[in-house]
């Protein structure tokens, strides 16, 4: 009975206070669709940056003419020894001409001997660590130039200039889009809860009567609540409806031609539905349930 | 004689022996910006119907607004039914109010309501089923006139119908006390009789009815008790009383009229053409 009373209600007010009702319909329905964007272009921009910063490496060229006992001293020096190591991935002699007659064969078919020294590939334990595990493992002499730490390791090469210019870019890439993502959540609660507020307010006077003829607070806010309810589920349905209607329509057919559409890092299509449907109805029924409280004074 | 006198006593003793509804004891009530109530002291006794009377400001809704919870006193103690109002905590004042039946000078009605919801609103909010619905709204509403009046919104009535529509609703829980705010402050005096017979026709179930007015006319012919509020204070309680103590005769009317009032008078302007044309 209780519960059939409270949708009743709801719904008669609902459907006499139209307009309120349908501006914060409208007000749910424009915040969910910009979130659906943007959250994937957030994500996708993130991962991109992520991708291109795990590529930045620190490759140890060991001498020529170093012995398989050289290799193993190095290795092991830089599994134990030096500090903010990641991943080590020794490629030998023989390894690194193939791979680079692969990609040049013209260019290695005049060789007869193999130039190529064996290499350690080492990724930093994270990106931003690069310089410093650069620095271990070939530090700066007193007298300027660098050393190397083990007399066998030839040279320590990480292109110091792209390595630095890739962490910035990329760190404020990220900053940007965290920041803008948190300003547009605050912007959207702030925007459903105002309309909200704006659609309770005109109703004040009915909640005072309410309150004069001996309702409880709850038995007044229910049925706010469940509109907060309907209202939301309803905007973000809709919302979802065009979100889903632009992937197919408009993201599906370009993916395979842009690389940043296709990261594989963005949040998977249900799991967004689910957040955003949920985000849309808590706000809106916690909104209701929260703006009414000024005027249940009474 | 001797028979009806001790009757008459009889009656007398059984009312003021009755148990009291609403109790008094010297509230004081004190807004930011001045006094509501001063020091006032009344007990209104079962089955009483009292007037409340005074010129704005004097502190009638200021009593009214107490009686309801919506204020808290400054100082002393107001008791309903035996319970002192200090003692009901802010989740229990709704359903302090289910007791009372309130009408006020604005109607106060729902205005997304048919007259019959608006009434049945008040059976609602106290879990009143479905079937108490049928069984009480359309009755209290065929007793208040309104029986053809059932699907009308409040803005569709006149205003007599929007009070009686509230008078409906403030019965139709049949509270032991009912009280009115200006019941008929916005209503022309054909319409006023009307509204204080319900509220009589009310009285007489057993109900005891406070009203707070400045319906002079009603207030005389009613004859009932009467008490009278000045700035705050309780200047006049009488069993049956009139508005004013004694009615001014026209002669004493007319002198209050003339007495204070200057004689409007222009100062003459030496130089002005009218005043030299218009001199005596």
């Amino acid at each position: 009975m209780r519960i059939g009373f409270f949708l009743r209600e709801a719904l008669r007010s609902m459907s006499r206070n139209a307009v309120p009702s349908f501006a914060a319909m409208a007000s749910v329905l424009v915040t969910v669709l910009v979130l659906g964007v943007f959250i994937p272009v957030v994500q996708a921009t993130t991962g991109a940056a992520n991708d291109v910063r795990s590529r930045v490496l620190v490759n140890v060229y060991l001498k020529t003419n170093a012995k398989p006992e050289d290799v193993a001293r190095v290795k092991n020096l830089l599994d134990t020894k030096v500090a903010h190591v990641g991943k080590v991935q020794y490629l030998s002699k023989a390894e690194a001409l193939r791979e680079q007659k692969a990609r040049y064969p013209e260019a290695y078919e005049l060789l007869g001997s193999n130039p190529l020294p064996d290499t350690f590939r080492v990724t930093p334990d994270k990106p931003d660590n690069a310089l410093k595990l650069r620095d271990a493992l070939s530090p700066i002499a007193p007298g300027g130039g660098r050393t190397t730490i083990d007399p066998s390791i030839d040279t320590v090469k990480n292109s110091k200039d792209d390595t630095q210019k890739i962490l910035v870019a990329t760190r404020v890439v990220k900053l940007t889009t965290g920041l803008l993502a948190i300003l547009l959540i605050v912007a959207s609660v702030l925007l459903v809860s105002n309309t909200i507020r704006l659609s309770l307010f005109s109703r004040r006077r009915e909640v005072e009567v309410m309150k004069l003829v001996g309702a409880t607070d709850w038995f007044i806010r229910w049925p706010f609540v469940i509109e907060g309810i309907v209202l939301g589920a309803l905007g973000g349905l809709l919302a979802i409806l065009l979100l889903l209607i632009g992937k197919i329509a408009l993201l599906d057919p370009l993916i395979s031609q842009f690389a940043l559409l296709a990261a594989p890092k963005t949040i998977h299509m249900g799991l967004l539905v689910v957040v955003l449907l949920g985000a849309s109805i808590a706000v809106s029924a916690v909104g209701s349930g929260l703006s009414l409280r000024r005027f249940l004074r009474v | 004689m001797a028979t009806t006198e001790a009757d008459i006593l009889a009656r007398e003793t059984a009312r003021l022996t009755a148990p009291s509804v609403v109790e008094f004891r010297r509230v004081t009530k004190r807004y930011a910006n001045g006094t509501g109530l001063d020091d006032a002291s009344f007990t209104v006794r079962r089955g009483d119907f009292v007037f409340l009377v005074g010129s704005t400001g004097s502190g009638k809704s200021t009593v009214m607004r107490l009686l309801i919870k919506e204020l808290e006193p400054t100082a002393g103690t107001i008791r309903v039914a035996g319970r002192d109002l200090a003692d009901i905590s802010r989740s229990k004042v709704p359903y302090f109010r289910r007791n009372l039946g309130v009408v006020f000078q604005d109607f106060k009605l729902l205005p997304n309501r048919t007259v019959h919801d608006n009434v049945a609103y008040a059976l609602q909010v106290t879990g009143g089923s479905r079937k108490e619905v049928r069984a009480k709204v359309p009755d209290i509403l065929r007793l208040t006139g309104l029986s053809t009046k059932l699907h009308h919104f409040p803005d569709q009535l006149s205003g007599g119908e929007q009070q009686r529509v509230s008078v409906a609703r403030a019965f139709v829980n049949h509270p032991p006390l009912l009280l009115a705010d200006e019941p008929t402050g916005n209503l022309d005096p054909e319409t006023s009789i009307g509204i204080m017979q319900l509220l009589y026709r009310i009285n007489r179930t057993g109900t005891t009815v406070i009203v707070a007015t400045h319906d002079s006319a009603m207030v005389d012919r009613m004859r009932r008790r009467v008490i009278e509020l000045h700035q705050g204070r309780i200047v006049r309680d009488e069993v049956s009383g009139l508005y004013a103590p004694r009615e001014l005769s026209t002669a004493e009317f007319g002198a209050l009229l003339r007495e204070p009032a200057p004689e409007p008078k222009r100062v003459r302007d030496p130089g002005d053409e009218f005043d030299e044309a218009f001199r005596d």
